[in-house]
C-alpha cells in the first residue's frame, strides 16, 4: 500500500511531465564496484544534464557487496535511492516491500518487458519467477564464459603437438572434456621461459564464487534445482548420479589444472591471472571482456571468447548480471523512476553497449552490427541464449551459503565424496525450506 | 596578598547552586559522577544482551520485517547444540585458541627474558619486536596471503629454501592440513611481542635484591628461574593468557583476510560461523541463542581463570 502510493506520486509527478521541470533531486545509486560501474558514471552524465538531478554513486567491491547492501536494505537505510542489486536479491527485496514494484510505472511509460531479452526479465526483474510482476528494468546482462589465450593456441608448434596427442586442432572447446585436455596439455608448460597452468576457475569460499563456477559444469551434466513438476522437491535433482559426476569433473579440473593456490579465486583473482600471462583460459563473467580486449599484454588479438561448453547432460552457462530496482525507502521516487525511464531508451542502451556496459534491451543486441561490433560480442549472445540461475528466493543466502560449504568442502579441501556433498546440500535446502514452510 | 584561583571560583558561584552542592552527601555526589557511566552501560551492555537473550528464544529474522515473530522456546538451543557443524567450528577455534597461546606464551616469555638483559641496542631491538603489533590485522592478513602464495611468496620460497622442496608443490592457505597452521603462525608473529611486553613487565617487577639473596644462598641460576622468576612473574603471565585467550576466541579479521574459514570449513572460528548466521542468512533469533551460548562459555571460562589467577597473586 505503501509502495503504491508512492509510485502513485511519483507516476503524477512524471506524467505531468514535472520530472525535468521539479527541483533537482540528488539521487545516489547504489552497485557493485566494478569496470561495469565506470561506465555507468559515464552514461550518467547524460541523464543529469537532460533532468538537472545529481547523480551519486555508492560502489563497493562484490565479495563485501551483498553484505553491505542487504544491511542497507534491511535496515531500512536511505543511502540509495536506486539500487543495482543481485539477481539474486529480487525474491526477498519483493517480499519484504525494498523494492518498488514497477508493473504500473512500467505501462504508464510504455516500458514493455518483451523488449528486453527473456533471461533477462526472468533473471533480474520478475518475482515469483513465471509471472509478469516486475521488481527492476534489466540493466546489465552478464553470463559466465571463457576468455582464451589465442596467441598461445595459434602456436605452430604447439597445435603440432597437441594435434599429436589429442588428434584434433587446438582450438576452443566443444565440449568439457575437451575443455579439459587443453586445460591439462598447458597446465606446467613452459611459455616464452615461464610457467603456465591450464585454467583460472572460481573457487571462492565466502561469498558466492565456487558456487558460480561449480553450477556450469553441474547444468551441463544435469543438475536441477527442483523437480519441474513438483517445486521444491529436490532430492533426485540436486543429488542425481549425473550431477554428482559433474561435481567430481570440476573437482578433477581443480585437481589437475589451475595455478598453485588458487583455492580462493573468484572474478578479480581470475582476471588477474589470465592478464599476467599464468593462465591459458579463464573462467569469468562476460563484464571483463571489454577489459581483456583493451588490456596492453593480452588484449586484441591474443585473447579469444567461448561460451561454456556442452556437458553430456545439456547446454547451459550460469546468468550474472542485474536489474535496476527503486528503493522503497527513497526520498525521491520520481527522480528514481525518471532516471529508470531515461535509462530505457534505446539511444541510452546503445551508449552504455558502447561504453562496456551490457545492454539487455532486444532491439540493441539484435541490431545486425551488434554481433560484429566487438570481437566478445557474439560469445555474449549465445551465452544469454543458455542461461540458468541460482534460486532468487528469499532465503537464497541460506541456500547460497550451504552449497558454497558443501561445494568448497569437497573440491577444494577434498573430504567426502560428490555424492555426499549432493546429500548434505539436498539436506541444508530441505532444513531452509522446511523453515521457510515450503515443505 | 591576591585570593588564590579556588577561593575566587568559591566566591563566584552563585548564592542557591553552592547552597545546593553544599547540601549533598558524599554518597550523592559520587552517584551523580557514576550515574552516566552505568547508564550507558546499561544502554550499550546489559540492554542489549537481554534483548538478545529474548530474541535467543524467537524465530525473528531482521529481514523479514513483515512476518510475525513467534516464540520458539529452547529450540535454537536445541538444534545449535545438535549441529555437527557447530562442534567442527568449537573444535577449529579450540585448535586455535590452544596452539596460539601455548606458543604466545613460550615465545613470549623467552623474548622478554633475553630482553630484560642488560645489552647494547636493547631499547632498538624492543622497537623492532614490537612492530606487528601496531600493524591492522586486515593490513597483516593481506600481506600474509603474499607471503604465503606458492608462486611469488617470501614464505614458500624460504621453506622451498630451507627443505628444497619446490616452493609452488604446497600452499599454505589451500590445503586442509596447512591451512591451521598458517593462521596459528600469523597470529603468533602479530601478538607474541604483546605477551611479551606483559612479561617484561613482570620481569622487571621482580626487586634486584630478592636475586642478591639467592646468590648469597649459592642458589644456580637454574633454581633461582624455577624458585624466583617464574613464580612472580606467573601472574603477568596468567594475565596475558587471559587477554589472549580472550581476543582469540573472537578471532575474526585474520582468518577472513587469510582463508576466509576454507578450504571447506577447516578454519571457519565461531566469530566467522556467526556472522554467517546472523548477518548473510539473517536468522536472528537462532544466532542470538549461538551468541548466548558463546557468551555463557567465554563468561564461565574466563570466572574460573579469574578466580585461579586471583589464587596465584594472593599466594
Amino acid at each position: 500500500m505503501k509502495n503504491r502510493l508512492k509510485y502513485s506520486v511519483a507516476a503524477a509527478a512524471l506524467s505531468f511531465g514535472a520530472a525535468g521541470a521539479a527541483q533537482a533531486d540528488d539521487l545516489t545509486l547504489c552497485w557493485a564496484a566494478w569496470d561495469p560501474a565506470n561506465a555507468l558514471i559515464e552514461l550518467s552524465r547524460d541523464f543529469e544534464a537532460q533532468s538537472g538531478h545529481k547523480m551519486s554513486f555508492e560502489f563497493v567491491p562484490w565479495p563485501n557487496f551483498a553484505d553491505r547492501m542487504l544491511n542497507e536494505l534491511n535496515s531500512g537505510g536511505k543511502l540509495c535511492d536506486l539500487m543495482i542489486g543481485d539477481s539474486q536479491w529480487i525474491g526477498g527485496a519483493a517480499e519484504n516491500g525494498q523494492y518498488l514494484k514497477l508493473n504500473d510505472f512500467f505501462a504508464a511509460e510504455g516500458i514493455s518487458m518483451d523488449d528486453f531479452i527473456p533471461a533477462t526479465v526472468a533473471g533480474y526483474s520478475e518475482w515469483p519467477k513465471g509471472t509478469p510482476n516486475y521488481w527492476a528494468l534489466p540493466a546489465f546482462g552478464d553470463v559466465v564464459g571463457w576468455t582464451y589465450r589465442k596467441d598461445w593456441f595459434a602456436r605452430p608448434e604447439l597445435q603440432a603437438e597437441f594435434k599429436e596427442k589429442y588428434g584434433r586442432d587446438l582450438a576452443p572447446p566443444a565440449s568439457l572434456d575437451e575443455l579439459k585436455q587443453i586445460a591439462e596439455f598447458f597446465q606446467g608448460r613452459d611459455i616464452d621461459g615461464k610457467t603456465v597452468y591450464g585454467a583460472a576457475i572460481y573457487t571462492e569460499r565466502g561469498s558466492e564464487g565456487i558456487t558460480m563456477g561449480v553450477t556450469n559444469i553441474l547444468y551441463n551434466y544435469g543438475f536441477e534445482y527442483q523437480n519441474p513438476e513438483k517445486p521444491y522437491d529436490l532430492a533426485g535433482f540436486v543429488n542425481s548420479a549425473q550431477a554428482a559426476e559433474g561435481l567430481e569433473f570440476y573437482k578433477s579440473l581443480y585437481d589437475c589444472c589451475v595455478p598453485p593456490g588458487s583455492s580462493d579465486w573468484y572474478m578479480s583473482e581470475n582476471i588477474d591471472a589470465y592478464k599476467s600471462g599464468q593462465v591459458a583460459m579463464q573462467m569469468n563473467f562476460a563484464f571483463i571482456w571489454p577489459g581483456v580486449n583493451a588490456d596492453a599484454n593480452v588484449g586484441g588479438d591474443r585473447s579469444g571468447y567461448f561460451v561454456n561448453p556442452p556437458g553430456p547432460g545439456g547446454h547451459f552457462a550460469q546468468l550474472g548480471g542485474q536489474g535496476i530496482s527503486v528503493v522503497s525507502n527513497t526520498d525521491s521516487p520520481d527522480a528514481a523512476l525518471a532516471y529508470i525511464k531515461w535509462f530505457a531508451q534505446e539511444d541510452v542502451q546503445k551508449k552504455w553497449w558502447s561504453l562496456g556496459g551490457y545492454s539487455a534491451l532486444k532491439s540493441v543486441v539484435e541490431d545486425p552490427g551488434f554481433a560484429t561490433s566487438q570481437p566478445y560480442a557474439q560469445t555474449f549472445l549465445d551465452s544469454m541464449a543458455i542461461v540458468k540461475d541460482f534460486w532468487a528466493d528469499p532465503s537464497y543466502a541460506s541456500l547460497l551459503l550451504s552449497m558454497q560449504q558443501r561445494v568448497h568442502n569437497y573440491v577444494i579441501a577434498g573430504n567426502g565424496t560428490a555424492q555426499e556433498a549432493l546429500d548434505g546440500l539436498v539436506e541444508d535446502w530441505t532444513e531452509v525450506f522446511e523453515d521457510e514452510g515450503k515443505l | 596578598m591576591s585570593r588564590t584561583s579556588p577561593d575566587r571560583v568559591a566566591r563566584a558561584t552563585p548564592g542557591p547552586v553552592a547552597r545546593r552542592l553544599t547540601g549533598l552527601s558524599d554518597r550523592a555526589i559520587a552517584w551523580i559522577f557514576v550515574a552516566p557511566t552505568i547508564f550507558l552501560l546499561l544502554a550499550i551492555n546489559i540492554f542489549p544482551l537481554i534483548w538478545t537473550l529474548r530474541l535467543s528464544f524467537t524465530n525473528m529474522r531482521v529481514n523479514r520485517p513483515n512476518e510475525p515473530v513467534e516464540w520458539v522456546g529452547l529450540r535454537n538451543y536445541q538444534r545449535i547444540l545438535n549441529d555437527s557443524g557447530i562442534w567442527e567450528t568449537m573444535q577449529a577455534t579450540a585448535h586455535f585458541l590452544f596452539w596460539t597461546l601455548a606458543l604466545q606464551i613460550l615465545i613470549g616469555f623467552t623474548l622478554a627474558w633475553l630482553i630484560n638483559r642488560k645489552f647494547r641496542g636493547n631499547d632498538l631491538w624492543t622497537t623492532i619486536i614490537v612492530l606487528p603489533m601496531m600493524l591492522s590485522p586486515a593490513v597483516v592478513g593481506n600481506f600474509w596471503t603474499f607471503l604465503y602464495q606458492p608462486q611469488i611468496g617470501l614464505f614458500n620460497y624460504v621453506v622451498g629454501f630451507l627443505s628444497g622442496a619446490d616452493p609452488s608443490s604446497f600452499s599454505m592457505i589451500a590445503d586442509v592440513r596447512l591451512a591451521p597452521w598458517a593462521i596459528i603462525i600469523v597470529d603468533t608473529w602479530m601478538w607474541t611481542p604483546f605477551v611479551m611486553l606483559i612479561c617484561l613487565a613482570g620481569l622487571r617487577s621482580i626487586p634486584e635484591s630478592i636475586y642478591e639473596a639467592a646468590e648469597c644462598d649459592r642458589a644456580s641460576k637454574w633454581r633461582q628461574f624455577w624458585t624466583i622468576t617464574v613464580p612472580m612473574v606467573l601472574p603477568f603471565l596468567m594475565l596475558a593468557v587471559l587477554f589472549r585467550g580472550i581476543e582469540n576466541f573472537k578471532m575474526f579479521d585474520l582468518v577472513v583476510q587469510l582463508t576466509g574459514g576454507g578450504p571447506g570449513n577447516t578454519t571457519e572460528v565461531t566469530s566467522i560461523n556467526l556472522k554467517r548466521e546472523a548477518f548473510e542468512k539473517w536468522r536472528t533469533g537462532y544466532s542470538s541463542a549461538y551468541a548466548i551460548i558463546l557468551f555463557v562459555t567465554v563468561f564461565g571460562l574466563a570466572s574460573i581463570y579469574v578466580k585461579a589467577l586471583n589464587k596465584v597473586k594472593s599466594r
